[in-house]
């Protein structure tokens, strides 16, 4: 609350972490992840990463649902168009990770232009199908245009290295991975208190209010599509180095889904919820896959019964929040802080 | 016609004592900004048709800056359309919208809103899952340049600007419209009548030049029809902003309006100030049928 009309109370208003117990909560955190990779085991490690990696391109995905409203399902796609990018810049023009990953961003974006251009024409159910015709043909090209993809077999990325220090273990990469994904967790929150985050969630609740007081409906459509793009196009290029292998199969239809069942049950709109969205979706199928190892011991072909039911899982996840918690694991976590709420949470 | 376009009408010559007090009062002193004679605005023979039906044929309207012009008008009478045709919503298939000098008639309509057309909806049209003060904000996207790339990086510009904003929005804004102690509550949470001040703030906040206010004080009561009244008087007063209001409640345009437009099936049928208005038999006509004339 602010008392008095005093300049400093505005900024203070206007801060992104607002409260001590906020601020404190965040500097546990970053302790807490600047510790992490020296005490936790490879399995662990591995799983960070990987969560680190989708949770960025997620986010990116939530900019793009959560704030404008417009569906993607080729947002995997973009994903590949920055790892290919990366893969190929590193691989066959030898050029260093900083220059390769955001130039794969780059390229990730203007494919976000391009595809996101009809979107001033189209919405909901019909964008849901260019997007998706997007996915197959960039999934065509990665396969088919093999003498600059690599085709089926791919392309190997040697480790990054900065100053002949080599990133080549999990260890190691998880400084870049998690370095990258939590500065443009920042961005992304400093875009949402923005005139142009603003702007985004306009054009989602209300477009003829939006162009009423000025924002332009496919200036801010395409933008939204070109930051989304950008987000995957870095998150596939910190894969390239993460995996140190791209192909084809990295980047299909079943991750695109995977992205919009992160954002759907993390919370829609919803910055924090990305990252319980990506935990959250992350977990349960390891979970399963633990599961099914211990049902071969009684029931040795379980595998390939079971192997499947991630697609199941996740198929049932999205429709039974959208159905029950539209808001997501972010509401959800809300209403246990307020439960809770004599713990030093922020208000 | 609505029993309450009746009723208005047989109210005409009711007058709020304590509103129009204050209006006189205020009337001595020159509006800032605008000179009185010169039209700021100027609709000519515009005609808007959907399919068949004829929303509007050939209406003419000339507004002078610095006024408070009134657009009356049995329901369905074509009042929104027009309003819809001067901030860019429609287009019409015949006539010109002329703004400030400049033909307007083929500008998109968030254009307009950077040329300096501001405006309130009928039914309320905010953003109803975001904060009072994002709201607010919004209002005044176009006068802000921050790029995409600095407010996400939060550049030191980026963050002035922004404070500026919020500064701006609170004295100008929210404090004028007694509405600060609710600027975080989510507008979908609030009374109809207080969502009707956040629209008129958010139209505030893009420091119009000339405000197009549909029906504000529809479905208010008493107490809250006198504040916005009010409110609107000191926008012209204090700012020096033009006002064109579509409004129902007889009481409320007769008190605030220099001149009044009527129409009637898509017809300008009547243009004059209130008292001739009042007289006008054809307007008398429109409003209470053709028996009673
Ligand atoms: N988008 C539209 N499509 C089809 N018809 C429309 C559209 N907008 C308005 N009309 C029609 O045009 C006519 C004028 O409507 P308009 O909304 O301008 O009336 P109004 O004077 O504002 O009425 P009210 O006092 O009820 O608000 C009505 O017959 C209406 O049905
Ligand atoms: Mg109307």
């Amino acid at each position: 609350m602010i008392i008095g009309n005093h300049k400093e109370s505005y900024a203070s208003d206007e801060a992104i972490f607002r409260t001590p117990a906020t601020r404190a909560w965040m500097g546990i955190a970053a302790v807490a992840a600047l510790v992490f990779p020296f005490v936790a085991g490879d399995y662990l490690l591995y799983l960070a990463n990987l969560m680190a990696v989708l949770a960025l391109g997620a986010l990116g995905l939530n900019i793009l649902i959560g704030f404008t409203g417009q569906i993607s399902l080729g947002h995997a796609a973009f994903m590949g168009v920055g790892a290919y990018a990366t893969a190929i810049l590193a691989s066959r023009f030898g050029l260093p990770f900083w220059i390769s990953i955001p130039a794969g961003g780059a390229l990730a974006t203007g494919a976000g232009m391009v595809v996101g251009a009809p979107s001033l024409r189209i919405k909901g159910l019909y964008l849901a199908i260019a997007t998706l015709s997007a996915q197959v043909i960039f999934e065509w090209i990665f396969t088919n245009w093999t003498s600059v993809t690599g085709g089926i077999r791919g392309l190997n990325v040697a480790p990054a290295s900065i100053a002949g220090f080599r990133l080549d273990t999990d260890e190691r990469i998880y400084f870049l991975i998690v370095g990258v994904t939590v500065v443009h967790f920042l961005l992304a929150t400093n875009l949402r208190r923005s005139r142009w985050g603003r702007a985004f969630v306009a054009v989602r609740d209300r477009d003829v209010a939006a162009e009423i007081v000025g924002v332009n409906l496919f200036r801010t459509k395409i933008l939204a599509f070109m930051v989304s793009s950008y987000y995957a196009g870095i998150a596939g290029g910190l894969w390239v180095y993460f995996t140190k292998v791209v192909t084809p199969e990295t980047f299909p239809l079943s991750l695109s889904i995977q992205f919009l069942a992160i954002v759907i049950v993390g919370g829609l709109g919803s910055i924090k919820g990305t990252v319980y969205g990506t935990v959250f979706m992350t977990l349960v199928p390891e979970l399963l896959k633990a599961g099914t190892g211990l049902a071969r011991v009684v029931w040795p072909t379980a595998q390939s019964y079971l192997f499947p039911l991630r697609d199941v899982v996740f198929g049932l996840l999205i429709v039974v929040f959208l159905i029950f918690e539209p808001h997501g694991l972010a509401e959800v976590w809300n209403r246990v802080k307020r439960f809770f709420s004599l713990w030093p949470f922020e208000k | 016609m609505t029993r309450r376009a009746v009723i208005g009408a047989l109210r005409i010559t009711r007058i709020h004592a304590p509103r129009n007090q204050h209006g006189k009062e205020r009337m001595t002193g020159r509006p800032v900004g605008e000179s009185e004679d010169r039209d700021i605005l100027s609709v000519e023979g515009l005609s808007l048709s959907f399919g068949g039906l004829a929303a509007l044929t050939l209406v003419d309207l000339s507004v002078r800056a610095g006024s408070v012009t009134g657009i009356i008008g049995p329901n369905g009478a074509g009042k929104t359309s027009l309003l819809n045709c001067i901030s860019g919503f429609y287009r019409p298939q015949r006539g010109r919208v002329t703004f400030d000098g400049k033909d307007v008639t083929r500008v998109a309509p968030d254009r307009r809103a950077g040329l300096g057309i501001g405006r309130t909806f009928q039914n309320v049209a905010l953003f109803e899952g975001m904060s009072v003060l994002d709201n607010v904000k919004l209002g005044a996207h176009t006068r802000l340049s921050s790029g995409i790339l600095s407010t996400m990086a939060f550049t030191p510009s980026a963050r002035r600007e922004e404070l500026r904003l919020r500064e701006e929005v609170e004295n100008e804004v929210l404090d004028f419209l007694e509405i600060e102690h609710l600027r975080h509550r989510t507008v979908g949470s609030l009374a109809y009548g207080l969502q009707k001040r956040v629209d008129l703030a958010r139209a505030l906040a893009m420091r119009p030049r000339i405000l197009l206010l549909d029906e504000p004080v529809a479905g208010m009561n008493e107490e809250e029809t006198e504040d916005m009244a009010r409110f609107i008087l000191d926008v012209r007063e204090e700012r020096g902003v033009t006002i064109v209001l579509i409004e129902h409640d007889m009481g409320v345009v007769m008190d605030l309006c220099d001149r009044i437009a009527v129409l009637s099936f898509g017809e300008r049928i009547a243009l004059g100030s209130p008292d001739e208005i009042r007289r006008d038999p054809e307007v008398i006509r429109a409003y209470l049928g053709e028996e009673a004339a």
